[in-house]
């Protein structure tokens, strides 16, 4: 099943006045691919090799300091080339505002775990690996957290049936 | 040693299962286990219609199911844009706020029981009835609200929904008291509580700990004030924050969040504006069912929305709340079909927990039991 929307600009407000994005395009130029805003939420989407940097900085900066990971999720678009997007929400205590990155990777690819930056991120990377299937390298317990040890498969694919591959 | 603190526990609030590595009594290293409940909510509501998810979100904190379905009513009417009247933003408000008090005396409940003051439990019990009757004359159902709707709530409040909150309301605030001779300055509660379980603020940050928890180690948060929605920014209260970190101070934050919930409910009652409590934007919100004899229209909307679904907008929503145990929030991917394309549930209990080994490392057995009451967790929101 494919999607032909355009995942990466909708209309609503210019992302480009967002404070994040404009110290992420003055500090990381090349990293950052697209932006988008939609009901007044604004998201960057970034390469994902340059992601954990971009992350970082986002996390550290005192003039940005989201310091509060709010989600780390991921979702799956099986007609493209880097079928999964990895979507992390952010949130700044001090500064009260939120912010989306964006990333993609490819079947296979391990995507950079950002535990170093928040412990919140262990148990969702954990999940984003049982229930989608992307390994997050540098995690430091990349196992199974939802499904049982030994299942196989992938249940929140797209390809992955709802009712289970098993007959109980 | 190792112990296993099984999915079958009477002080784990659902099946949690807890690996405890022990050196005598200390514990050394506690690591969850958790999946027991699982039960793919995420992928179910990818083929079911937006308002069918509706009940699904209700079993997630089964405990508090307002502030569930507030949470995705609010991420579904922000994808979709659709304005709510003001009496049925008082109505959702004050049912939030309902919901939290049932869910913190459930907690308040438990969490004495297993450190071992059940007469608590008996009582808590006891005004949780009166908070589920006042659903069930509104909603129909004591548990699992499904009352919010796109636009609104499904029917207006019944006769005398006033006298019978007001009395509530007068009583609950005895019985809060109640509690607190009971547990705040006892002796043994301190000494099972006070400097037990302790997070540190940038501890509690990075763990991504929210709500009472996090407002028990000094973090001065709460989305109802901060990011308000519904009503919250027509009304006064406070919001408490403590700085130690333990136990206590994670009891005291919800003892007195249940008092400004009292607080917000009676100028709720009072402010309660006239009007419509739904808004019926034809597209998206079912017809008054009065009016499927009289208009075709009606009847036309009402078939095509129960058969084919909505149709919202392509784009993508992330819309969190205070819900009791912390921020509930939902990300919809909608690819403009009457199903989500990906639905995911931000559970605060799921993250909350992370931080069980932080807080346990260092004491003893008995207080695993107490460190896990402290953080209120629910199982059907940690597993969906």
């Amino acid at each position: 099943m494919t999607v032909d929307w355009n995942r990466q600009n909708f209309s609503g407000d210019n992302p480009e006045e967002h404070p994040a994005i404009v110290s992420i395009q003055e500090n990381f130029p090349e990293s950052i691919v697209g932006s988008g805003s939609f009901r007044g939420e604004v998201w960057g989407v970034v390469k994902s090799d340059k992601c954990r940097e971009v992350l970082h900085y986002l996390a550290l900066e005192p003039a940005l300091s989201y310091d509060f990971l709010s989600d780390l999720t991921a979702v799956h678009f099986p007609g493209e080339d880097e079928p999964f997007e990895i979507v992390y929400q952010l949130y700044s205590i001090p500064n009260n505002s939120r912010f989306r990155v964006k990333t993609t990777v490819a079947e296979g690819q391990e995507a950079d775990s950002v535990v170093s930056i928040w412990r919140a991120a262990e148990w969702m990377e954990r999940e984003v690996y049982d229930l989608l299937g992307v390994v997050f390298s540098g995690h430091p317990d990349m196992r199974r957290i939802m499904n049982p040890e030994g299942f196989v498969g992938h249940p929140l694919r797209k390809d992955f049936p709802t009712g289970g591959r098993i007959k109980w | 040693m190792t112990i296993n603190m099984g999915p079958h526990h009477p002080s784990t609030h659902g099946v949690l299962r807890v690996i405890l590595e022990l050196d005598g009594e200390t514990v050394v290293n506690a690591v969850p286990e958790i999946g027991y409940l699982h039960r793919g909510i995420e992928k179910l509501a990818e083929q079911k219609k937006y308002i069918q998810v509706l009940p699904l979100t209700d079993r997630l904190d089964y405990l508090a199911s307002g502030t569930n379905n507030l949470a995705y009513i609010l991420a579904v009417e922000k994808l979709i844009g659709l304005e709510v009247p003001r009496r049925a933003m008082y109505i959702r408000t004050l049912f939030a706020e309902i919901t939290r008090i049932g869910s913190h005396l459930l907690w308040l409940g438990t969490h004495a029981a297993d450190i071992g003051a059940m007469t608590v439990l008996l009582y808590t019990m006891r005004e949780r009835e009166d908070v589920l009757d006042i659903i069930e004359e509104t909603a129909g159902t004591r548990l699992m609200m499904t009352y919010f709707r796109p636009g609104g709530v499904v029917k207006d409040l019944p006769a005398g929904f006033d006298a019978k909150i007001k009395a509530f309301l007068d009583t609950f605030t005895g019985r809060i008291d109640e509690y607190e001779r009971l547990l705040t300055k006892n002796r043994i509660w301190l000494k099972r509580t006070v400097g037990v379980g302790v997070i540190s603020r940038d501890e509690a940050i990075s763990l991504g700990l929210s709500g009472p928890s996090l407002r028990g180690s000094g973090v001065d948060w709460d989305i109802r004030r901060d990011e308000p929605y519904e009503a919250y920014d027509e009304i006064d209260f406070e919001v408490p924050v403590y700085t130690e970190g333990d136990v206590y101070a994670r009891y005291l934050a919800r003892i007195v969040e249940m008092r400004q919930s009292v607080r917000m409910i009676r100028q709720l009652v009072e402010g309660m504006p006239e009007g419509p409590f739904i808004e019926r934007t034809a597209k998206y919100v079912l017809p008054d069912k009065t009016r499927l004899n009289i208009s075709i229209e009606a009847m036309i909307h009402h078939f095509k929305l129960i058969v084919e679904g909505m149709a919202p907008p392509k784009g993508e929503v992330y819309s969190t709340i205070e819900s009791p145990k912390g921020e509930l929030g939902f990300y919809i991917v909608s690819d403009g079909g009457p199903n989500p394309y990906r639905l995911r549930i931000r559970p605060p209990s799921f993250v909350n927990l992370q931080s069980l080994l932080t807080m346990v490392r260092g004491h003893m057995l008995a207080d695993v039991v107490a460190i896990i009451g402290s953080l209120d967790i629910v199982l059907g929101e940690i597993d969906r």
